[in-house]
């Protein structure tokens, strides 16, 4: 078995037994990236020599007995993820020369839990995308299938661990970046509740709705990766001052007695019948196993995309105001005077996608329209969670497909933003009512002459992140989905 | 409902956006999809409802206590910088 | 056509925090370029802003001591602009819902009356940046070690009707805030910063005239000449058969006259929204009361007491209250003394001010400490010397660092009281002055000044006045 195809657990397990080193362990990956990575183009930075660093480290410990379960596993952040003395670009040409001069939380807990880095995962531009298309560094290809998209804008991140690159990678998620790409690259991926893992070091898109994650082979990954990342921040004011639970540790708890909620809004006209079938096939396995299930409603969950397409562009259009020039990042050449200085910069720096987000959240909060669009989105966004309220007061989970299609075509949807933003319909409600979020793979659609992975969600309530991931890995007990790789990166 | 032309102006130069005569009408088209898109919102009945303040409702902001905690790093964060005097920020001429 | 003046005044006050308001950088002046900007202040991308509880306390104060109510629970909201100074292209303030609202102070007329200012509200924000004009090339420089200094924004209700009600006003304020040790009122280094808005109306209308912001207000006389002239251009404006424009003006010292803000010709579009990267502000009673607890006498408390305990008059008791600093040094003098109120106040307001006025002193650094000058005092109480010798011996005290006592052995100048000595001297004099003696006799009255003056002469000034006009009155009337 090649080192590449274990899972974090695995290698942890490996590690510790001393059956490898992790400087073995980084030497394999990093050979791999720089063979395979190019064809997949899922990094923006390699750090080598950072990594060797981290593994030899990671061994001496392991060498003394000591470490945790995390020490000597290589793995790779997400470009918006600020690295101390290394590139952080959020794959935009505004940051393209932009060095981090601090570590976020995210990258300094995993680096306190041992693990090594290996380096920055390309995404859309700003975390703005469902395709990781609007990369200033090219877009990203999905090791399933090298001519459809890996899913955005954690498509990198995704692309690395899904063609082994990686074991794991950290990602972001603020309307379905995390989850989206997992469902369509056939991995788990863990969206957590808003203000579980902090928000410090993680280049802002919208404020309200982001949240750092981890993309993972399996869902006891993920709750090893989760565990080592969360936890309360004193420089994040959104940061919750709660107990992390050992998510390991409460993996075990059996499905049965479990109460399912089918969304029956997802189950749409929008939603590939194919993609719906699988869906329902993981559903009854739910059931087989001892879970109740039952149909709920989220009436107001259809507004999803419109609420979403009103705060998050308002949201960003005032984070992305910092980057003028002045003080970082992309500078025009030459300015004329300070209005020059910055339309340029900022014309030149950020791409269309960026822009077109940037100009629609100045429109929406403009004098005349604040009420109209913001302040109504707002309490749009009060239906929507009130509805999910109102499902758990019945249930322990709700259910349905990730995404309504599997991976598609590069280039195939970058003509119309709309057909874009759709992408997201089913994961941007647990993001609008800050709840934790899960996808993990449920089958194949094969699709001109490949199989292409299909993802299924799971929302539950407020810090309910053990549930999720303890009915995931039960799922993944009964299922071999998630252990099926792409025969190129196998 | 769409956007004229010079609607989509205004909002770039108050964005600070500098955006060319050619892609301008690209602009002009997609921002209104985009604002007919979340126009839907107005089909939403939200009489008595309160905007989210937070996704979080019960949770409040936390107090730091008043303690200088930071030292100078200006040499270390004014190497992102491009134009940099006598450790001054400079642009162009700020006029009153 | 007769006009009425209807003033408001925007005070921004910096508060006196060790730290910024959403960063743990210092707040100290003068430091070099840059050097208290950290990631937060620069706003650097993935940074996040964490509220200062002092500067919360120090906002409670303020609405404490105005009367005002505090929001239990109040939105920190983002104003979006685009400047050099303004790091993160929108500063952190407060919108809808301020930390505290509805206050008023009274402030004291001309006229001796007094006149009740409401205060809309005072909300808490971070300061920006400097941008330094210095020639760069043709470029400016810009320092950031200001950005992120907590302000409180004080704004009144446009409820002045004159520039100097609006100074009044602005002086109450600013005693106000240092009473209450929340700001320093350092209005050259920039800690108290004062916008006006300025209208005229014609008299018994209701509806408000069109106002212009005055701006670049650092100093009470600045205030009053800048309102003078505004409201000067803008009746003559109207009734030359112009309009008002509502617009930002500056106040140019040097000419003495306001003119429009070049830069600020469009009317910006802030597009507030309540900032997510901050929870709502929750202040319970528990938290008032805490700070209810820690407030200090205020001037006007301390100023009745002053006229009620002292007997002093309403305008002493003003001037002594002017601030704590000058009203704890004028209460120490009065203990010391064991009383004479009056003696203390007249002393404080007199001499000391003009001494610490000449030096360019505060009275923090008065070369004559309040007990000493109650030391002082009481030797003028217990007749030891004459009021006038006292003014002598301060000097001195001033000047070289002494004790009264020390200083008036030294020099010998204890008064004589001793009424056969001051006889003998007025007999003297009598009889080496016999034409002035027999001219005052004959009705000469004017002359009793010169017979004090040779007295004096001949005691070295040293003779109680109070007996000397006694005795010689006596001797002279024969």
């Amino acid at each position: 078995m090649s080192l590449h195809t274990l899972t974090v657990a695995e290698l942890s397990a490996g590690l510790k037994a001393r059956r490898f080193s992790s400087l073995e362990l980084t030497l394999h990956f990093l050979g791999r990236i720089e063979k395979m990575s190019p064809a997949l183009n899922a990094f923006v930075t390699i750090t080598a020599d950072r990594a060797l660093a981290d593994a030899r480290a990671a061994d001496e410990r392991l060498a003394r007995g000591q470490g945790g379960p995390l020490t000597g596993v290589p793995i790779a952040h997400k470009d918006i993820f600020c690295t101390d003395g290394i590139l952080t670009t959020c794959a935009s040409k505004m940051l393209s020369n932009f060095v981090a001069p601090y570590d976020a939380t995210v990258v300094e807990r995993w680096k306190a839990a041992g693990t090594v880095l290996l380096g920055k995962t390309n995404m859309d531009e700003f975390a703005m995308g469902s395709s990781n298309e609007t990369s200033f560094y090219g877009p990203v290809c999905n090791p399933w299938d090298p001519n459809r998209v890996p899913g955005g804008s954690s498509g990198g991140s995704a692309a690395a661990v899904a063609g082994c690159l990686a074991p794991a990678a950290s990602g972001t998620d603020t309307g379905g970046s995390i989850r989206q790409p997992a469902a369509l690259t056939n991995l788990t991926g863990i969206k957590p509740t808003y203000g579980r893992v902090s928000r410090y070091g993680m280049i802002a898109f919208a404020s309200s709705l982001d949240q750092a994650g981890v993309l993972t082979r399996s869902a006891e990954d993920a709750a090893l990766l989760l565990g080592a990342m969360a936890g309360f921040d004193p420089r994040d004011s959104t940061s919750v001052d709660a107990p992390v639970p050992d998510y390991v540790a409460e993996l075990s708890r059996p499905l049965a007695g479990l109460r399912v909620g089918v969304i029956r809004e997802f189950f749409d006209k929008g939603l590939d019948p194919a993609v719906g079938a699988l869906v329902q096939d993981a559903i009854n396995a739910l059931r087989a196993a001892g879970a109740t299930v039952r149909d709920v409603s989220l009436p107001a969950l259809p507004l999803s995309v419109p609420t979403y397409y009103v705060v998050a562009p308002a949201e960003c259009s005032s984070n992305l105001s910092r980057f003028d020039g002045v003080r970082f990042g992309h500078r025009c050449e030459s300015p004329r005077d300070l209005l020059d200085l910055y339309k340029r910069s900022r014309g030149e720096g950020f791409g269309a996608e960026v822009k077109r987000r940037i100009m629609t959240g100045t429109y929406v909060l403009s004098a005349g329209y604040y009420d109209a669009y913001y302040l109504k989105a707002q309490k749009v966004r009060q239906l929507i969670a009130a509805d999910f309220a109102r499902a758990f007061g019945e249930v322990d989970v709700v259910i349905g497909p990730t995404s309504p299609t599997p991976a598609f075509a590069l280039g195939s949807k970058t003509s119309d933003p709309i057909t874009m933003y759709l992408n997201d319909i089913y994961t941007i409600g647990a993001n609008l009512a800050g709840l934790p979020a899960i996808s993990i793979p449920c089958g194949f659609v094969q699709q001109g002459g490949r199989d292409l992975p299909v993802g299924l969600q799971l929302v539950g309530p407020h810090f309910a992140e053990s549930l999720l991931l303890s009915v995931s890995h039960q799922y993944q007990r009964l299922t071999d989905w998630h252990k099926r790789l792409p025969t190129e990166y196998a | 409902m769409s956007l004229t032309r010079a609607q989509v102006e205004g909002i770039a130069h108050l964005a600070r956006l500098e955006i060319t005569e050619a892609q301008l009408p690209v602009y002009v088209d997609s921002l209104s999809r985009i604002i007919d898109l979340v126009e839907q919102l107005a089909t939403a009945d939200t009489g008595g409802v309160e905007p989210m303040a937070h996704p979080l409702a019960e949770q409040v902001q936390r107090l730091r206590a008043d303690e200088v905690t930071e030292s100078d790093r200006h040499d270390k964060y004014q190497q992102n910088a491009t134009a940099v005097a006598a450790g001054l920020y400079l642009v162009p001429k700020v006029l009153d | 056509m007769e006009w009425e003046t209807v003033i408001g005044l925007e005070i921004h006050a910096q508060l006196a925090t060790r730290s910024k308001i959403f960063s743990g950088s210092s707040t100290a002046f003068g430091a070099a370029p840059n050097s208290q900007a950290n990631l937060v202040d620069l706003g650097y991308p993935g940074v996040l802003p964490v509220l200062n509880l002092d500067a919360v306390r120090m906002a409670i104060r303020f609405g404490l001591a105005t009367g005002a109510t505090i929001a239990r629970r109040s939105i920190f909201a983002r104003k979006n602009y685009f400047y050099p100074d303004l790091p993160k292209g929108y500063q952190i303030s407060q919108y809808e819902l301020p930390v505290v609202q509805s206050g008023s102070l009274d402030i004291l007329l001309e006229d001796g009356t007094h006149k009740r200012v409401g205060i809309t509200r005072a909300h808490l924000e971070e300061d920006a940046g400097k941008s330094l004009h210095e020639d760069f090339h043709g470029l400016s420089g810009i320092d950031l070690n200001r950005a992120g200094t907590p302000l409180l924004e004080i704004v009144s209700e446009p409820e002045m009707r004159s520039a100097k009600e609006a100074v009044a006003y602005m002086k109450k304020i600013h005693t106000l805030v240092r009473y209450l040790e929340i700001c320093d009122g350092n209005m050259q280094e920039g800690s108290f910063r004062c916008d006006a808005n300025v209208s005229v109306r014609p008299r018994g209308q209701a509806k408000f005239g069109t106002r212009a912001e005055i701006k670049n207000l650092n100093s009470f006389r600045f205030v009053e000449r800048a309102i003078n002239y505004e409201v000067e251009r803008q009746i003559e404006l109207i009734e030359g058969g112009g309009t008002v424009v509502q617009e930002t003006r500056l106040y140019d010292p040097d000419r003495g006259e306001t003119r429009s803000m070049r830069s600020k010709e469009e009317a910006n579009d802030y597009r507030y929204f309540p900032d997510p990267d901050l929870l709502p502000l929750a202040i319970d009673d528990a938290m008032i009361e805490a700070v209810r607890s820690t407030l200090p006498e205020l001037p006007d408390e301390k100023a009745a007491r002053f006229v009620a305990a002292h007997g002093l008059s309403a305008y002493d008791a003003g001037v002594l209250t002017a601030s704590r600093e000058i009203a704890d040094y004028y209460e120490t003098v009065v203990k010391g003394l064991g009383g004479q109120p009056k003696l203390a106040a007249n002393w404080v307001m007199g001499d000391l001010s003009a001494a610490l006025n000449k030096d360019g002193l505060e009275v923090a650094q008065s070369r004559v400490a309040a007990p000493a000058l109650a030391q002082l005092l009481a030797r003028i109480a217990d007749n030891t010397i004459s009021g006038k010798i006292a003014k002598e011996v301060f000097e001195a005290m001033w000047g070289e660092g002494k004790g009264a006592d020390e200083i008036i052995d030294a020099r010998g100048l204890r008064q004589i009281t001793d009424t056969s000595a001051i006889e003998k001297a007025i007999d003297d004099v009598m009889a080496g002055n016999p034409q002035q003696l027999a001219d005052y006799r004959a009705g000469k009255d004017k002359l009793f000044g010169f017979f004090v003056g040779q007295a004096m002469k001949a005691t070295q000034g040293k003779a109680n006045p109070a007996q000397l006009n006694e005795l010689l009155k006596r001797k002279l009337a024969g």
